[in-house]
């Protein structure tokens, strides 16, 4: 999918439609991501990977709520060592490859990146932000000094993009973006799952086994949206609008609160990987009845009023 | 916004209204969810088992009355957990999810090797009425754990219904693999469509024979899953997810993914692994 009108630059990563893959889903192999790619995503985010192997945590691990999902799969991946040989087949995807990266400490980050780029990653976002691993994601991008600590090491190591995913589980996510910018990130993604939980009534226990996980899907638009918002006031970086985005709408409003590409996963559910051509489809029209003659056109265009 | 919920498909709590055992390690659990009586066979469930885990299981038996049934192997601490449990407790349910088997009414082989057989016996039930000649072949190790073999007998009474018993270790039937009567079972006579649930191994072979003998085929998989609604990739077999594109998979299908289909799958860390 790509007339004219959707082509975007972000970073230096050329994508011929401004949607993207979030990071979390189908993303192991190169077979999967394939049919993300054939159903219209103008890049792809894979899992996040470490350094080390993790099995995730115990099922249930997603359960539904109103409007959306709550998981705690716990970071599941086969370490940066295995997943290589994938990153090297994705390579074939036909679009830009941004892997997904966490780690326990900075250095971990740093070396979980170089490896990543020198299997042929075209740019990498840092999951600072899991809210339910301890030690890592969240509890690194929680911290504007510790966040710029390891964005500072993995630029040290490599050559390509940064893209840097916040949390909405903090005080002031502004704060963290600007220290992420300043520590040299290319790019912010807002936002990961925010912190939720579901509880059987019948047996009084908690359902996921992790008891705790995030919510993502059409309940959390609302705070994703507002998020971008606040960001973009603050930060001259591309931001990736993501949370709950399900149909063409939900992105032109991410894009008019200042993301310059929205990410998609849990509407992927509902409507199959076909979702990033509807929604393409549906934001080119729209641009075209406006008289856009660029998606570029409309990035924060709400921020005039 | 509704067909967002039915989409993904909340949990439900209910509790179990009868358990019964259908050999030394394999009991059948029966409870009322209104959703899973919908199924048709080849489709599956979640159920959680509370505190413990949430595991996926084909379904096999459906009631006018809500009423849904499933067959569970003791293999594990899951599975040992739901063992234990008795009438009257609560479980999570999740479904029905998946595809289902496509019904034909020509003449068919069906063939269940150990607790695969809880999805053919679903799909014999729906099949019976109209099909010309069905013979099922069914596997244990033991005739102990040959699965629902007093109901088949019943059920399959009559011209042009057939029931072939195979057992590992000769207690009951023909001695060997349930593959073994099918080379000749397949050469004899044409059938039009082979249906299949068991063991990947045994699904493997079942599947050359049909393609030798071309047969139309259709086979359940089975694989690590998680959110079963086709987004955490647990169950990846090539390009397709079994949890939204399968768990029934045509001949067609199974070529392209013949390199992992048979041999290997993802663990619980995402790497690929020997079966």
């Amino acid at each position: 999918m790509g007339t004219d009108r959707l082509k975007v630059n972000l970073a230096g990563l050329k994508l011929n439609n401004p949607t993207m893959l979030a990071s979390g889903i189908l993303g192991y192999s190169a077979e999967t991501l394939s049919s993300i790619v054939a159903g219209g995503a103008g890049a792809v985010v894979t899992k996040s990977v470490g350094l080390k192997p993790r099995k995730g945590y115990a099922n249930p691990t997603v359960v539904q709520a109103d409007f959306g999902l709550i998981n705690a799969v716990g970071l599941p991946n086969p370490g940066i060592s295995e997943f290589v040989r994938e990153i090297r087949e994705m390579k074939r995807l036909g679009v830009p490859l941004i892997v997904s990266v966490y780690g326990f400490s900075a250095e971990e980050y740093a070396t979980v990146a170089k490896k990543a780029v020198g299997a042929g990653a075209n740019a990498l976002e840092l999951n600072v932000s899991c809210p339910h691993v301890k030690e890592t994601g969240s509890e690194i991008g929680q911290s504007p000094e510790v966040l710029a600590e390891v964005v500072g090491k993995v630029k040290a190591v490599v050559d390509r993009p940064v893209l840097v995913k916040l949390s909405p589980n903090v005080t002031d996510l502004v704060e963290i973006a600007e220290a992420a910018v300043r520590a040299g990130a290319d790019g912010i993604t807002a936002i990961n799952t925010v912190r939720a939980m579901a509880i059987d009534v019948e047996t009084a226990m908690p359902i996921l086994s992790n008891k705790r996980g995030g919510l993502s899907g059409p309940a959390v638009k609302p705070i994703a949206l507002r998020c971008v918002y606040d960001v973009y006031e603050r930060v001259k970086v591309p931001i990736m609008g993501c949370g709950g985005v399900t149909d063409w709408r939900d992105a032109v409003e991410f894009f008019l609160a200042g993301a310059s590409a929205v990410q998609i996963g849990t509407a992927i559910a509902l409507k199959g990987p076909s979702v990033f051509r509807s929604v393409s489809r549906g934001v080119d029209a729209y641009l075209k009845k406006k008289g856009f003659r660029s998606v570029n056109e409309i990035v924060g265009l709400s921020h005039r009023s | 916004m509704s067909a967002y919920r039915i989409a993904a498909n909340k949990l439900r709590t209910t509790s179990i209204l009868s358990v019964r055992t259908e050999s030394p390690t394999v009991k059948t659990f029966t409870f009322k969810d209104r959703e899973c009586a919908r199924a048709k066979p080849g489709q599956f469930l979640m159920l959680w088992i509370p505190g413990v885990d949430e595991i996926p299981l084909s379904i096999l038996d459906v009631g006018e009355d809500g009423a849904v049934s499933v067959t569970v192997k003791k293999v594990g601490e899951a599975t040992e957990a739901l063992h234990r449990m008795k009438a009257g407790d609560f479980v999570g349910v999740r479904g029905p999810f998946g595809n289902s088997f496509t019904r034909k009414k020509g003449k068919i082989l069906i063939v269940g090797g150990g607790t695969g057989m809880a999805p053919l016996w679903f799909l014999v039930k729906r099949l019976l009425p109209d099909v010309e000649r069905l013979v099922f072949v069914m596997g244990a190790k033991t005739e102990d754990e040959l699965l629902f073999m007093d109901g088949l007998k019943k059920m399959l009474i009559g011209r042009n219904r057939q029931l072939v018993a195979t057992t590992e270790d000769g207690s009951c039937g023909i001695t060997g693999l349930c593959t073994e009567p099918l080379d000749r079972l397949l050469t004899n006579e044409r059938f039009d469509m082979a249906y299949t649930c068991g063991p990947e191994l045994m699904i493997r072979k079942v599947f050359e024979l049909a393609e030798k003998c071309e047969v139309s085929f259709e086979a359940s998989l089975e694989r690590l899953m998680r959110c079963a609604i086709g987004l955490c990739g647990s169950c990846v077999i090539g390009k397709y997810r079994v949890c939204r594109d399968g768990p029934i998979f045509t001949s067609k299908q199974l070529r392209e993914v013949e390199a992992e289909f048979g041999s290997s799958k993802r663990d619980f860390d995402g790497k690929r692994i020997p079966l």
